[in-house]
């Protein structure tokens, strides 16, 4: 959690500097993130939103992976074709992100299906936030989980604010987890600061899902202490009075102090922790600095399993006016 | 070989690979018990069961974010939108999603999902039965799209589309569905993507059409013969990927070219066709390339046959470009 939290501190200078082009926080969301993710097993489906680094990191995704698709560099898995934050890691099932909002609800849904079909013990969990609990695809998603039964967990990270628009603004429903009846399964409502408390929860869920006892949808209650993504100034909408309340429940405040009560930790073994992890981003972020960047001939790959001839020409196009130096990438 | 209507080649084909590979499967609104409101998915459901033929939900965004979530898995499902103008809820699955997964994640997450839809008019649906969208899907980069005419290509195309390994949109002109009968071969039948179908050979005027809009253009091409002019019919059927070298050909051959479709003509996928001639058949152009299509007007219910192409326009059209040059 300390090292997530280090990125984020990291990253959002970053792009102060023009070093890396966007980013999208997750200060206040660790604890939700990491205990959701150790609730799940490595064979699990992960359908992330963009703001699931620390479910990729936890699923074991390196540091250094994460930067070079940051930086968008020639070892990005995704090859600099996404805005950063959004991951795709095909070896720990953590399905590609998109910006539309809730579109990888419903899918989950599909491949929690699939994997039933194909007889594969496992569960897919996806993850978005209060803002989702509004678009089409939560709708949808949840609505043929509980027909089908789904073995699927649905994480919701309330974090509060939907860019500028308060939770209350996005329902009049009391709690986002209570639509989950409607639907005609459970909905839990989590301290998402409360690491053990997630665990549990996910956990539970995850137990449903596999014994054949279908969806749950889990609201885990946490607060976004950054902007949505460095392109946002949350001091138009929210009070630096609010953001100081909510740091009060700061997860790695909350997991510090049980850690230092139990005698876990001490306050030199935080220090050193924390100077490990800065440590660890400045070296990820080095080696991606370091990385020759994506090379322009693959702009026209991936479209298609293989190009269309319509690609092809394009891509003599494209050579010639790479050759000619026409264009300098 | 065994003589079918379209629809029946439709089914034939979904029956042949859900018989060959367990993972294909179906799912869409009233496609399972009911056998689909057209019967495209008849007997289906009672030999493969209700696990690999799949009564949804009323919601196109949850059939097509499911199908793809399927296929993210491994599986390849086979979705069908009851009528392709009903598709727009989806709209943001298959443009933003179903489409980029490849390209997105840098090749890591293939994502071959096979949309069928019924389009076009001719059949009294107003409105909303009646649209022909095609244009919508041929300008998002990372789909195919394909509309057979005839039985024989409604089960070869299809059986292409479900074991390719990119996204399909199968586009089935439902106003033909049982007014056109053919031979279809028995068997793993494939056509192959990008490959036009020459429907009728002639010499004076290429006219270029695909689904329903092929049964007029016969018509004209027969009219068209009585009075000396021989029109080659094209079935495009292949709209992307497209048959770019077989379109340029035929307009070398003939001079003249006549495009045919039911959505409103402009940015409708004519225009690319236009476009593609300009660019490659300029010098062979003895005439204005010429588009018969329907209007740029939504879909009217009352004046339907007013609307939709027909033999007497499309040969209108040929006959004014064979006296141009």
């Amino acid at each position: 959690m300390v090292l997530i939290r280090a990125t984020d501190d990291r990253c959002l200078s970053l792009q102060r500097q023009g070093r890396i082009g966007f980013y999208a926080p997750l200060s206040g969301q660790e604890a939700a993130q990491i205990g959701s993710a150790a609730a799940m097993e490595a064979n699990d489906w992960v359908f992330p939103s963009y703001r699931e680094l620390a479910v990729a990191l936890y699923r074991g995704v390196s540091l250094p992976e994460i930067f070079h698709q940051l930086v968008g560099d020639s070892k990005d898995p995704t090859k600099g074709r996404q805005m950063p934050n959004h991951f795709a890691f095909r070896d720990q099932h953590f399905v590609s992100a998109s910006s539309p909002i809730g579109t990888q609800i419903s899918q989950a849904v599909g491949a929690a299906i699939a994997a039933r079909y194909r007889k594969d013990p496992i569960a897919v969990i996806a993850y978005f936030g209060d803002g989702a609990t509004s678009s089409n695809d939560f709708h949808a998603g949840l609505n043929f989980a509980g027909v089908f039964a789904a073995p699927v967990v649905f994480f919701c990270e309330n974090n509060e604010y939907a860019i500028s628009l308060p939770r209350d603004r996005q329902t009049k429903s009391a709690t986002l987890a209570e639509k989950a009846a409607a639907y005609g399964f459970p909905g839990v409502v989590v301290d998402g600061n409360d690491l053990d408390a997630v665990y549990v929860a996910v956990r539970e869920a995850r137990r449903r899902a596999l014994s054949g006892g279908g969806p749950t949808l889990i609201e885990a209650q946490v607060y976004r202490f950054g902007p949505h993504t460095t392109s946002d100034d949350p001091r138009r909408y929210r009070s630096q009075q609010e953001v100081e309340a909510a740091k009060k429940d700061d997860p790695l405040l909350k997991l510090k102090s049980l850690l230092l009560q139990s005698g876990q930790l001490t306050e030199a073994g935080d220090a050193a922790i924390w100077e490990d992890a800065k440590a660890a981003v400045g070296q990820a972020l080095a080696e991606a600095e370091r990385t020759p960047p994506v090379d322009p001939h693959t702009l026209l790959e991936d479209v298609f399993q293989s190009p269309t001839p319509r690609l092809v020409l394009e891509r003599a196009e494209l050579d010639l006016f790479l050759g000619e130096g026409v264009s300098k990438p | 070989m065994t003589e079918l209507t379209l629809v029946q080649g439709i089914n034939r084909a979904l029956l042949e690979a859900m018989r060959s590979d367990p993972d294909v499967l179906v799912l869409g609104e009233d496609v399972g018990v009911n056998g689909g409101v057209f019967r495209a998915t008849e007997g289906l459901f009672k030999e493969f069961g209700a696990d690999r033929v799949i009564d949804t939900p009323l919601s196109e965004t949850g059939i097509i974010g499911t199908a793809i979530g399927m296929a993210l898995y491994g599986l390849k499902p086979v979705a069908e939108i009851q009528f392709t103008d009903f598709i727009y809820p989806a709209y943001d699955q298959i443009v933003s999603e179903l489409a980029k997964f490849r390209y997105r994640s840098g090749g890591q997450y293939p994502c071959h999902v096979v949309i069928r839809a019924p389009y076009g008019g001719g059949v009294k649906g107003g409105l909303y039965h009646s649209q022909s969208n095609e244009a919508y899907f041929c300008h998002t980069s990372g789909l195919k799209v394909v509309v057979p005419s005839t039985p024989a290509d409604a089960k070869g195309l299809l059986l292409t589309a479900i074991h390719d390994e990119d996204p399909v949109m199968f586009f089935e002109p439902k106003r033909i569905y049982r007014a056109v009968t053919g031979e279809v071969p028995d068997g793993d039948h494939r056509v192959p993507f990008g490959k036009l179908r020459i429907a009728r050979e002639g010499t004076d005027v290429s006219l270029f059409a695909y689904g329903a809009m092929i049964p007029p253009a016969l018509e004209a091409a027969e009219r068209l013969s009585a009075e000396g002019i021989q029109a080659e019919v094209i079935d495009v059927r292949s709209l992307v990927p497209l048959d770019e070298e077989g379109i340029v050909a035929s307009v070398e051959k003939t001079g003249r070219a006549v495009i045919v479709h039911e959505a409103p003509r402009f940015c409708g996928f004519g225009a690319e066709l236009a476009a593609l001639l300009a660019e490659r058949a300029f010098y062979s152009l003895k005439a204005p390339v010429a588009r018969v299509t329907g209007f740029d007007t939504p879909f009217p219910y009352a004046l339907e046959h007013v609307y939709l192409p027909d033999a007497e326009r499309i040969a209108h059209a040929a006959r004014t470009s064979v006296k141009a040059g």
